[in-house]
């Protein structure tokens, strides 16, 4: 329809249309394998707005209205906006607080009637703008600690609102404006101190907290002792080993089992553990305790059902082998033994029945899309445009990695959607708004955006 | 861009991992993705000579629950037909949750009986979907009769499991038992099918596996006709009630078994469906043993029918003519112990047999050990066995009936262990040859040895199969086929015998067996028979064939500890069974009168019944100590229905109780607990004494 409309196509990237369209293809394809039942008449259940796939169909062709009118609008349009729409994003986001409906645990979603809608889902967008704004800005200085300061706020401030609502696993979607902001000049020394941080919470998580702060302890005389006579000439070099220790110290000792016993909720510290393989140790001994026996029943229940997702998620997608079962032949798919299947879990639809090969395909396809961006973005002229396309690029990247991540077992199951490919509304909308915009700064990347 | 591409890479390489190098990922999707559904094919049907159906397939119906379907059913109208109130309906919806989940159906109340299936049918429509009907296959029995015959089903254990490990058998399937069921189960069994079916998550079946492409069909087990006259079955069955014993009818011409009435029997209908556990308990542990087939197993001291057999070889060998005589002076006197015989005179072959007389067949006998043709004693007993095993005796016929006893014919060995070799002669088994000491016999190889004389020479292995529908493909009945003919005797000599056969029920021991306008060839047998070395009453025997010029069935009857003579209760039976099958139906009124007075006689010998109460005495002596000690009284009231008695008239009247037993156990049986101890096996020949006391008549 794009090409029968010249005014609209011009200047636009084809190739990331068509991956777009490829890849929502595929999502339709996977729910409709999820879902569908021999018995079920095609065209009927398709247009009959009943089945998962139909409605996804539905909000496919919403998502190509929608897509039209970004390219019809003025790309300005985004630029003079940014700050406002993330007001707007940011008050969403409040709202749900009074008006929110409780969705599987978590009090984040706006009831439409014909669908749910998710604010912070939304909000990304939002985000994406108003951190390109902001660093496009030619006052902004982004070596400055206060320009970082603030740049930090604008990409956090929905994650804690998110984390407010119960909903973790979004909140962690916003760690990947770090890469744009790094693509700006954020020192490197942050990303190390965050990598090294996230080393030091995995093995504080694997080892006891004794263990670690006597290896910390030993740790720090070994560089004393290797470094003696650098130290006795340098005594600043002692004091930042010794805060440097001091920090392990306090981190292990008292931040770690202080978020798993306060901010993080039971389940949620039981699924990280449960994850690297270790009983959580800070559970509430007493709270177990306590517990009446039906209590325990459904804690027990809960965990189970945890490692049943993965599991069966693992046996669906481990099943599938080198090519597939086939389309539609998938037997862990059509005996709905993944729960979630067509939303989260959709990927193990993909890896049943059509094994590895589907899998690495879309992988490709993903990659190819996330590189395309990264490409578009580096060709923009305006910083706006570059640290949006790099805003895009961190988001798909983070999603597509964290899902697939959950689905093989390798990271624990927090509730992200695969882009384009899951069932759900909020998460089509979301990217087709936030791939097309890209799509129209990219269209007029010759204007210079401000 | 390169971190992108590595942490791609990460995934890939798990991907790599689950799918491609982890078959276990496989196996558990195909373990709990697919389900391996066994089909089970119809079995085959059983008919008889007659082409009546005496064993086929009937569907009963379970009654089936969904327990997450069960909104909105009327469900009080439905515990009104079932006869329960709501309270247990709520529980037994319960227990079925608990034990196959919500979704799953369960079996709601199993082997529905006639009525209540009709009633539910009709009110069905209300309680879908959450209810309904689903059939079942199980054997039905349409005349009731010849239990002992065609067998029953049981589950596999894991014995027959190892024994057909490559017969596709899982736990839970079943298989024949005994009888028919079991000789021809591969026949009957048919070929299981296999369906492949998608599972869902909650164990339900959903689909076909690729639309069936791996499955096999199954093929319905294979009819079989038989030879079996069921009429005549029953009413065999009919007569022999209230009495121990077998009768066994041969069509001499094909070998074919016209019926196997071994009493007590069991209602086979008793063996399927839902009481069985119960049943089979009680059938195990009567003292009566209904459960054995006597026909086949049980083998008893030939007696008199012997005699046959001894003139056949006795002429056959030389050693006497038709007109040779002897003479019974009250005994015989040919060993230093006199033999006693009972009638006095002189006597030819054929009016030997025709009175049984003990005398002549011992001086027979005598003679054909004695025979100087022989170098030895031992070659001429060998040279006597040769011939009774030509008769089909001393070994497995191989009929189709499995347990079959191969009976005993002494051999020169046997009596070398007992005397020491070179240390005996005729005097030392001079019983065998009047049919007692050491010759034993099944009722089977009686009727079978009757084919033979009848047919002059030669017999075709009994069986009860004819034909199988669709072919014998596992070669099951070519053994039926081949005439059995080790040694020619002449016809002269069988007419001899036919002679004195007929006499016998013409005129001599056998009368009672006499129809008119038929000749029929009979001998008669009273066996002497020990039971723990106590002497128990003697055994009534009768076998012979009918009618003489063309024989069509040759029959033998045993009566157990019936006292008197062979010729007393054993000759009516066979004389109305030959009646009902050569002239198709008693229509005499004073025959069927008879018939009725026989029938209702009651024969048991009182052994039995003293077995049966002392079980029940020992087994109630041993409940009640064990409650009073353990001061179960409420139990011990329920049992005993004494409800209106305090606990302390309880303690005290068990106690009462307990003491009569004690003394006298004739306690009657007032408790009605599964028995639990096995009864001592009372074979009829259990235990033989070297030498019996030789006061045998007939």
């Amino acid at each position: 329809m794009y090409q029968k409309k010249p005014e609209i196509g011009k200047g636009v990237d084809w190739l990331m249309v068509w991956l777009f369209a490829i890849l929502v293809m595929i999502g339709l394809v996977c729910i409709f394998s999820v879902e569908y039942r021999s018995s079920d008449g095609v065209i009927q259940s398709f247009l009959g707005f009943k089945k998962n796939y139909s409605k996804q169909f539905f909000f496919f062709l919403a998502c190509i209205v929608l897509a039209t009118f970004i390219l019809l609008t003025d790309s300005k349009f985004f630029t003079a906006t940014a700050n406002l729409s993330y007001m707007v994003g940011i008050l969403l986001v409040l709202a749900t607080f009074v008006i929110g409906k409780e969705i599987k645990g978590s009090k984040s979603w706006i009831p439409l009637g014909f669908m749910n809608l998710q604010p912070v889902e939304l909000c990304k967008i939002f985000t994406a703008l108003a951190l390109a704004k902001f660093l496009s800005m030619q006052e902004t200085d982004f070596e400055r600690p206060k320009a970082q300061l603030i740049a930090a706020a604008i990409a956090f401030s929905p994650a804690v609102l998110s984390v407010a609502q119960g909903e973790t696993g979004l909140a962690l979607v916003y760690f990947s404006f770090l890469i744009p902001m790094y693509r700006e000049g954020l020192p490197p020394g942050y990303l190390i101190f965050g990598a090294s941080l996230g080393v030091l919470l995995v093995v504080s998580l694997l080892l006891s907290t004794k263990t670690l702060l006597i290896l910390f302890t030993v740790l720090a005389a070994l560089v004393i002792y290797f470094n003696r006579r650098q130290v006795r000439r340098n005594n600043k070099l002692l004091i930042i080993i010794v805060s440097a220790w001091a920090f392990c110290a306090l981190f292990v000792g008292v931040a770690i089992p202080f978020t798993f016993k306060h901010v993080f909720k039971q389940y949620q510290a039981d699924r990280i553990f449960s994850m690297v393989g270790v009983d959580n140790p800070f559970a509430d001994k007493n709270a177990v305790e306590t517990m009446s026996p039906e209590e325990l029943k459904i804690k027990q229940r809960k965990s189970e059902q945890q490692n049943y997702n993965v599991k069966q998620s693992k046996i669906a997608i481990g099943s599938g082998g080198f090519a597939g079962k086939g389309f539609l032949k998938g037997t862990q798919t059509q005996g709905d033994f993944v729960p979630e299947q067509h939303t989260d879990f959709i990927f193990t639809s993909v890896g049943e029945n059509f094994g590895f090969i589907g899998c690495f395909t879309l992988l490709l396809i993903y990659l190819g899309m996330i590189l395309r961006i990264i490409f578009l973005a580096e060709r923009q002229r305006s910083t706006f445009s570059r640290v949006y396309g790099y805003g895009v690029a961190s988001i798909i990247f983070f999603h597509v990695v964290v899902n697939i991540c959950v689905t093989v077992g390798l990271a624990p199951v927090i509730g992200i959607t695969l882009p384009l490919l899951s069932y759900g509304g909020s998460s089509l909308i979301t990217f087709t708004i936030l791939i097309f915009i890209l799509i129209k700064l990219d269209a007029d990347r010759q204007m210079v955006l401000r | 861009m390169l971190v992108f591409a590595a942490v791609f890479v990460v995934i890939l390489l798990q991907l790599v991992n689950l799918q491609l190098f982890s078959s276990k990922y496989k196996i558990m999707a195909l373990d709990q993705g697919t389900f391996r559904k066994v089909i089970y094919p119809d079995r085959g049907i059983v008919f008889d000579r007659n082409r009546k159906p005496i064993l086929q397939n009937t569907t009963i119906y379970d009654l089936m629950v969904v327990p997450n379907k069960l909104k909105g059913i009327d469900t009080s109208s439905l515990c009104r037909i079932l006869g329960i109130d709501t309270a247990q309906f709520n529980k037994k919806i319960v227990e079925v949750i608990i034990k196959n989940g919500r979704s799953r159906a369960s079996v709601f109340d199993g082997l529905l009986s006639e009525e209540r299936m009709a009633t539910l049918n009709e009110f069905m429509y209300k309680f879908a979907p959450g209810f309904y009907l689903q059939e079942r296959p199980v054997r039905s029995y349409p005349y009731d009769a010849a239990g002992n015959i065609l067998g029953y089903l049981a589950e596999v254990d894991t014995n027959f499991l190892k024994k057909h490990s490559t017969e596709g058998y899982q736990i839970g399937d079943y298989a024949g038992k005994t009888g028919m069921e079991r000789t021809y189960e591969r026949v009957l069994m048919g070929q299981r099918g296999i369906e492949y079916w998608k599972r869902d998550n909650k164990n339900r079946l959903t689909e076909r596996l690729e639309n069936g492409k791996y499955d096999t069909a199954a093929v319905a087990g294979q009819n079989m006709y038989t030879s079996l006259n069921i009429e005549l079955q029953e009413l065999g069955e009919k007569l022999m009630q209230n009495k121990l014993g077998s009768i066994v009818a041969i069509d001499p011409r094909t070998g074919g078994i016209l019926c196997m009435v071994s009493s007590p029997t069991f209602k086979p209908k008793y063996l399927t469906g839902a009481e069985r556990k119960k049943h089979i308990t009680e059938l195990l542990l009567n003292p009566a043993l209904p459960l054995l087939n006597r026909a086949v197993g049980a083998s008893y001291s030939p007696g008199s029918t012997f005699k046959t057999l001894q003139a056949l070889i006795g002429l056959h060998e030389g050693v006497i003519t038709t007109e040779t005589q002897f003479s019974c002076h009250g005994a015989f006197y040919g060993c230093g112990k006199p033999m006693r015989c009972l009638d006095f005179g002189t006597f030819d072959l054929r009016h030997a047999i025709t009175v049984s007389d003990n005398t002549y067949f011992a001086n027979v006998m005598q003679r054909v050990i004695n025979n100087p043709k022989f170098p030895s004693m031992d070659s001429s007993l060998r040279s006597w066995d040769r011939y009774m095993y030509a008769f089909g005796l001393g070994h497995r016929l191989g009929v189709d009936v499995p347990s079959e006893k191969r009976g005993n014919i002494p051999r020169p060995e046997d009596y070398d262990k007992v005397f020491g070799k070179g240390h005996w002669n005729f005097c030392s088994f001079r019983s065998v040859s009047i049919g007692q000491g050491e010759v034993d016999v099944t009722p089977m190889q009686v009727a079978n040895e009757m084919a033979y004389i009848a047919n002059k020479g030669y017999f075709i292995t009994p069986h009860l199969v004819d034909s199988i529908e669709g072919g014998d493909k596992f070669h099951m009945l070519d053994s039926f086929k081949t005439k059995h003919r080790a040694i020619d005797i002449p016809d002269s000599i069988f007419e001899a015998v036919h002679d004195g056969m007929e006499g016998v029920v013409d005129h001599g021991t056998g009368m009672a067996a006499k129809i008119p306008g038929i000749n029929i060839c009979g001998k008669t047998g009273t066996v002497e028979n020990y039971f723990h070395g106590v002497k128990q009453p003697n055994h009534g025997f009768f076998c012979g064939f009918a009618p003489r010029e063309n024989p069509t069935i040759a029959i033998m009857c045993v009566v157990e500890n019936s006292g008197r003579f062979g010729g007393t209760y054993a000759a009516p039976i066979v004389g109305f069974m030959l009646e009902k099958f050569l002239k198709d139906s008693i229509t005499d009124k004073k025959r069927k009168e008879r018939l009725e007075y026989y029938a209702n006689l009651n024969l048991i010998p009182p052994r039995i019944y003293v077995e049966m109460r002392s079980q029940d005495s020992m087994r109630h002596a041993k409940d009640s100590a064990y409650l009073v000690a353990k001061g179960y009284i409420k139990i011990i009231k329920d049992t005993l229905g004494i409800d209106e008695e305090d606990e302390n008239d309880a303690l005290d009247k068990m106690k009462k109780d307990k003491e009569l037993v004690k003394d006298t156990k004739q306690e009657k049986d007032s408790s009605n607990k599964k028995p639990v101890l096995k009864p001592e096996a009372v074979l009829p020949n259990e235990k033989k004494k070297p030498e019996p006391k030789d006061t045998v008549r007939n």
